[in-house]
């Protein structure tokens, strides 16, 4: 069983995966490894990072020198595939009365979202579960910490993550053997560390899932998988043939070494070679079909090749197709017995949709000026981070819950960009004299942004517009937006606290008021809560699990599930679920229950 | 888990009975392969080792001859890194000023007006296109337009010209691989074990002992 180049699949499966992005993925070879037949239903087409990964190409050899552009925002060797804020042919729009315009990433390739991510993976902490009952805002989740903290062990360990353990209030550490080292900070971030330290910020090491050193692959396979000698022998095997980061290219281009973690390098290889799963790409789905009885029998989708409609079958089937795709499904998904959507019984599909609060601000930094050149590639990400550090005055900053700070600077890969600062230090110089400056200033800016905790609000909800279609006929989403002033605040803390570290450092720095300097809904790509779980069926679509209230075998997982939207992005935690969801649904399908 | 697996079979099937529209496969018909491109947009789906550009470079050969002067006065050779149009940076703002994007679409008109403007200049005060003029009245033009901040009035345009090709310039010699040792970038090469972080002479420079 394979990638089905010739289209032809088993008769019924018994399980089908919408998705191959971190939930699709961590489900689908999980299951395979426990000899569950698989069909996972990719709408993109298939996408292979060890041919295809542009790793060493330099902007000379792109159009525009490699710079962003409306087709291709994050740069020409941005690892995203047939689509961006704009997929050819799949529109969306906003809702009349919305405040704001919601901006909608999609990729379209197997593996999705996982080939292009920061690999930031932050645990969600204590508090983050439990939010409603610390604050009285949004929803708390039907789990804790507890119940989740040996799934994100298994999780670490099956990806590989770097990091280290500061023992910070709401910012879990992992147990010991979990995390491998985390890179050297390059000077840029020290001379953050030095300064923020003045201001009582924190700065430590961040964690990401990039492999610093190699991986054991037999003893990790053996702790993860006790009782199933093939799962530890297809996944200890693949673990020890991938490479450690060798400290060059962005991550954001993939990694054809495996260093880093995508799904398509880490979670759909193993899953491939036990031969229990199925992938077919270029299928587009439109709804989940159901029995009179109210079970789904699995999906009806659109061959993009052929654009002929098909239906796949199967036992159980579980949407992992992202945040508002998910949505977009169970609303389609009419029928007499579901006239509002299917699993919608609780009316939620749909709303509650938040992003991360978004802000960030660049400055220069006199002293990081004419340093003597080393390689400061590195991890191609961050080595440090800020975690939330203002819980116990929390109550005076005017507004809820917290935000973490990415930052950076040095001189990484130049592109356009990387002299546009000389527009103002060096106005009016040319010949020689230029190209001194240009040495000068290269590398002497240090850039943050903050990444918060948005508020579920009544204003943000995507549903079915009811005027549009797709080129595949399928109907489109519309949004509608409107930030709290919990958001508002925020960012405007966060441009505070940029520029105080910037002007700490000798800069000259001026904040924005929130308002002005929040990214887009959608910009920061950390949608979540569109089919929240819960703890009854009359206020959540689904269960811890991610299984619908409403139709037993039918499973979500992906952040559309997520009851909050802590400021730890969510990569981590949908791949911590998704194992959780496994060993139930693993256990429940031995029971015969479903 | 639960059930052997039967014979391949297509499922493929006739959606009919079961549900609405769409035109169908054929029985019988050779299942179609599956995409390897995408091909509605070039950039939706590049190539990375054989780039296209699929917009036209606009200007002549008059203007880039004009810009092969000017792009080597912004940035000459020395002994550590080349002229820019030794990496032919005429041709990169040729690319550059044809792009389909707003910036781009901005970035033409001044680009264009602009040399046209440059030798307009030059032949009021020289009876001479630019690119004949001698060095020093090359860069006595410069030196009235580089600063748009003490240009004059009657100036103002030639010197948004030059700060727009100014910083094009720049942006494009230093995104090249052949400035990048001169200008102090030593990375895009893997390095075996842990990252070796800042070398202890930068630790001092910047005191940052034991962070």
């Amino acid at each position: 069983m394979a990638i089905l180049t010739d289209r032809k699949s088993l008769r019924e499966y018994d399980v089908i995966i919408v998705g191959s992005g971190a939930g699709g993925g961590m489900m689908g070879m999980l299951l395979a490894l426990n000899g569950v037949k698989v069909l996972m239903i990719e709408a993109g087409r298939n996408y292979d990072p060890q041919k295809e990964t542009p790793m060493f190409n330099t902007p000379d050899k792109a159009p525009l020198r490699g710079k962003g552009t409306q087709d291709r925002f994050f740069g020409h060797y941005d690892a995203t595939v047939g689509g961006g804020w704009q997929v050819p042919g799949e529109p969306y729009g906003d809702k009349p009365g919305t405040e704001e315009e919601f901006w909608w990433w999609r990729p379209r390739m197997l593996g999705g979202r996982t080939n292009h991510w920061g690999r930031i993976s932050l645990r969600f902490g204590e508090y983050d579960f439990k939010p409603k009952s610390r604050d009285g805002l949004g929803f708390d989740w039907p789990i804790s910490y507890t119940d989740l903290a040996p799934y994100y062990d298994k999780a670490e360990l099956m990806v590989g993550i770097y990091g280290s353990t500061e023992g910070l209030e709401n910012t879990p550490d992992s147990p010991p053997g979990i995390l491998q080292p985390a890179p050297k900070p390059r000077a840029a971030e020290l001379l953050i560390k030095k300064y923020s330290k003045g201001l009582n910020i924190p700065v430590v090491p961040i964690h990401r899932a990039v492999l610093s050193e190699p991986m054991d692959g037999p003893a990790r396979a053996a702790k993860l998988f006790p009782n199933n000698p093939s799962a530890q022998r297809i996944v200890g095997n693949d673990m020890s043939m991938r490479a450690a980061c060798f400290w060059a290219t962005t991550c954001g281009r993939g990694c054809s070494i495996r260093a880093n973690f995508q799904s398509t390098t880490v979670l759909i290889p193993p899953a491939l070679q036990t031969g229990n799963l199925d992938i077919i790409t270029d299928a587009m789905v439109r709804e989940v079909m159901m029995d009179a009885n109210g079970k789904a029998t699995g999906v009806h989708y659109v061959d993009k090749i052929t654009r002929t409609d098909a239906i796949a079958k199967a036992r159980i089937v579980i949407l992992s197709a992202s945040t508002c795709e998910t949505a977009r499904i169970l609303l389609n998904s009419k029928s007499a017995l579901f006239p509002n959507g299917l699993a919608n019984g609780s009316g939620q599909v749909g709303k509650n949709l938040t992003d991360s609060v978004g802000s960030s601000m660049g400055g220069h930094v006199p002293e990081l000026e004419s340093l003597p050149p080393y390689n400061e590639d590195g991890a191609g990400g961050g080595h440090v981070y800020t975690p939330w550090w203002n819980y116990k005055t929390q109550e005076k900053l005017g507004f809820a819950r917290g935000y973490h700070i990415e930052m950076g600077g040095g001189r990484y890969m130049p592109g356009m960009g990387s002299l546009a600062i000389l527009d103002q230090k060096a106005p009016g110089v040319y010949g020689k004299k230029l190209k001194e400056e240009a040495k000068r200033y290269y590398g002497a800016v240090v850039g943050f942004a903050g990444r918060g905790e948005m508020i579920p609000n009544e204003n943000c909800y995507c549903e079915i517009d009811p005027n549009r279609v797709d080129q595949w006929g399928i109907p489109t989403l519309r949004f509608h937006w409107k930030w709290s002033d919990h958001e508002i605040n925020q960012a405007t803390h966060m441009q505070n606290t940029f520029a105080e570290i910037i002007n700490s450092m000798g800069g000259k720095a001026t904040p924005k008021p929130g308002k002005e300097a929040l990214n887009k809904p959608g910009e920061i790509i950390h949608e979540a809560g569109t089919a929240m779980m819960g703890s009854d069926a009359k206020s959540s679509v689904v269960n811890s699990f991610g299984q619908t209230w409403d139709v037993k075998n039918l499973f979500l997982m992906d952040a559309s599930i997520l009851p909050s939207n802590p400021d730890k992005n969510l990569t981590l935690t949908v791949l911590a679920l998704a194992w959780r969801s496994a060993d139930y649904l693993l256990d429940e399908m031995k029971q015969g229950n479903i | 888990m639960h059930e052997p697996q039967i014979s391949r079979r297509s499922i493929f099937k006739l959606v009919a009975a079961a549900s609405a529209a769409g035109s169908l496969l054929p029985a019988g018909a050779e299942p179609p392969k599956p995409l390897s491109k995408h091909v509605n947009n070039p950039f939706s789906d590049p190539d990375y080792n054989n780039p296209t550009i699929p917009w036209d470079k606009p200007m002549v050969a008059s203007e880039l001859a004009t810009l092969t002067v000017l792009v080597d006065l912004i940035l000459p050779a020395d002994e550590e890194s080349p002229a820019a149009s030794a990496i032919d940076l005429p041709d990169f703002l040729n690319e550059w000023v044809g792009a389909p994007y707003a910036e781009n679409r901005e970035d033409h008109d001044t680009i264009r007006g602009g040399v046209s403007w440059i030798n307009t200049h030059a032949y009021k005060l020289h009876g001479r296109e630019f690119k004949d003029l001698a060095e020093a009245q090359q860069t006595a033009i410069l030196d009235t337009i580089c600063d748009p901040a003490k240009a004059a009035p009657e100036l103002a345009y030639g010197a948004r010209f030059f700060q727009k090709l100014r910083m094009l310039t720049l942006g494009g010699y230093y995104s090249h691989p052949a400035t990048w040792k001169a200008l102090g970038y030593v990375g895009n090469v893997p390095i075996a074990g842990p990252y070796p972080g800042v070398p202890e002479e930068i630790i001092k420079m910047l005191g940052l002992e034991g962070l």
